[in-house]
This record gives C-alpha cells, structure tokens and sequence, in this order.
C-alpha cells in the first residue's frame, strides 16, 4: 500500500512538471516571435526591460487562461499593431515584402539562364 | 542600343531608391500603432492604492465625462517634470484624473504624492506591469484621454505645455 502511495505521489509530481514545461516552451516561442518594442533589435524573450518582464508575465497568465498562441498574437496585435510581430502577417501590406525575395530570385535565374545560353 | 537600354534601367533603378529614400527620411520613425485597430478601453479589475480593494475598471469610467489616465511611478523622473502640469488639470471640473500606480513600492509612491501633491481622483496599483500591456503601454508616463470608454488620444512619454492645451481643447 505504502509503495502504491509513493507511486501515485511520483506520478503526480512527474506529470505536472511535464504540463509546466510544455507551458515554458510555449511561452519562450511565442515571445521570441515578439518584438520588444522599447529596446533596440531584441525579441522580448531576450530582453529584461521592465517592458518586456512584463510582457512575458502577460503571456504566461494568458497560456494559464486557456488562450491559443494564435489569440495571444492577436490580443497583442490589437493593443500594440502587427509591428510586435517578428513574422508579419500576410495581406495587403505585406504581400511585395513576402514576395519581392522570389520575385528578385526569378529575376537573377532569368539573368543567369540567358548567360548560359549566350554562353553555349 | 544596349548602352542605352542599360543607361535607361540604371536611372530608373537610381530614382526608384532615391525616391524611397527622400520618402522615407522624412518620415517620423518614432512608431506608433495605428489608432484605428481597437480603441475601447480594456475591462480589468486592480487594487486601489488607498483602501486597497479591488475595484472593477466598469465602475471607474462608468460616467459621460472626460477620463485622464495617468501611468507613472516614484522612481521616473519624466513622471515628476509632468506632475505640476497634471496638478493643473485637476481643477478642471469635466475631466476626472485616474493614476495608474506602475511597478512601484507603497512607500516611494506615497512620498511622491505628498511631496508633489495629488491630481488623483482615484490611484490604481499596478505591481506587475500587466494592466500597463492590457492599455497597450510601453512604460511610464504615458497618458490617456477617454470618452464614452473609448481612447481619444494617447499620449507616449510626459506630457509638455502643448499637449496640456490639446487635452483642454478636447474637454472644452
């Protein structure tokens, strides 16, 4: 009985710390992909401003609530705009900036492919 | 012909940068997010600095009146160069003046008060900095201006002469 006891304590224990560190590293991806808005070039992960303590606060009480990490990205974009975002969202802003690094490779292939031809 | 065609490339390519150039230099790289996305204040609840009761943000700007919110703390020293210009809005009879109490110790904050006065109506803890990221705050002092629960205009760093005109106009 007493090992059964000591067993069942194990588990418990065990299987929290796992729930808690899937927690964490939900929290560090989510706040690597925010931009520390006061600081220069760091992600809020990164960061110890007093802002981005808090920040990091925040999405924790909010992965605590139930939130997705889609709802926190949303919950923040509303407050702070998609700047916070290190992955911007794609729509009408943002589509030359998701397209212009394909559109400039197809432009050096064009250039390299009519050398190659001109040079056989 | 090919001389010319790459003059006629390499110009046009040397006025598209340097009109992105003479566009963006001029441009303000101060950011701020764009206004228009979501502009009704958020709904939460924090201790108030006296009593130290929780109290419900909808109890607080409840009324059809003009709202101050005030971020600051005792160690910013921003926040004591606006304080006289906060103390001068406080006799203004349709603006109600909230303070949010940032990151701060009961002490300190204490001391400030009585050393500079206080414009409060109400004082509102927050120890932690999460009500500061519900507001969309960076950091102290940032001031809003709320009508109808809803942010007319928010105010990044202290406040100068110019801005206390602009809120005086907005309650005139």
């Amino acid at each position: 009985m007493k090992i059964l006891k000591i067993i069942i304590i194990f588990i418990i224990i065990f299987s929290s710390q796992n729930i808690k560190a899937e927690e964490k590293n939900l929290q560090n991806k989510i706040t690597k992909n925010l931009r520390c808005l006061i600081c220069q070039g760091q992600s809020v992960y990164d960061s110890d401003s007093e802002f981005a303590i808090s920040l990091k606060l925040v999405v924790q009480n909010k992965i605590n609530q139930g939130f997705s990490e889609k709802e926190i990205y949303n919950f923040l974009t509303d407050k702070y705009g998609e700047w916070i975002l290190y992955e911007p969202k794609f729509n009408k802003n943002t589509y030359i900036l998701w397209f212009l690094p394909l559109l400039i490779f197809l432009f050096g292939g064009a250039i390299v492919f009519k050398k190659f031809i001109k040079f056989k | 012909m090919t001389n010319k065609k790459t003059l006629i490339v390499i110009t046009s390519f040397f006025t598209f940068i340097f009109l992105i150039f003479f566009k963006g230099l001029n441009n303000s790289n101060t950011y701020k997010p764009s206004k228009s996305q979501n502009d009704t204040i958020p709904k939460f609840s924090a201790y108030s600095f006296y009593e130290k009761k929780i109290i419900n943000s909808e109890n607080i700007f409840n009324e059809k009146k003009f709202y101050l919110l005030n971020i600051w703390s005792s160690w910013c020293l921003p926040c004591r160069d606006e304080h006289p210009l906060i103390m001068s809005l406080k006799e203004n009879k349709k603006l109600e003046i909230i303070g949010l109490n940032y990151k701060d110790k009961n002490k300190n904050a204490k001391k400030f008060i009585d050393d500079l006065g206080n414009p409060y109506s109400r004082i509102l803890l927050d120890n932690d900095g999460t009500k500061a990221i519900e507001w969309g705050a960076y950091g102290v002092p940032e001031t809003f201006l709320i009508f109808d629960n809803k942010i007319i205009k928010k105010y990044i760093g202290p406040l100068n002469p110019e801005s206390v005109l602009e809120i005086k106009n907005y309650i005139k």
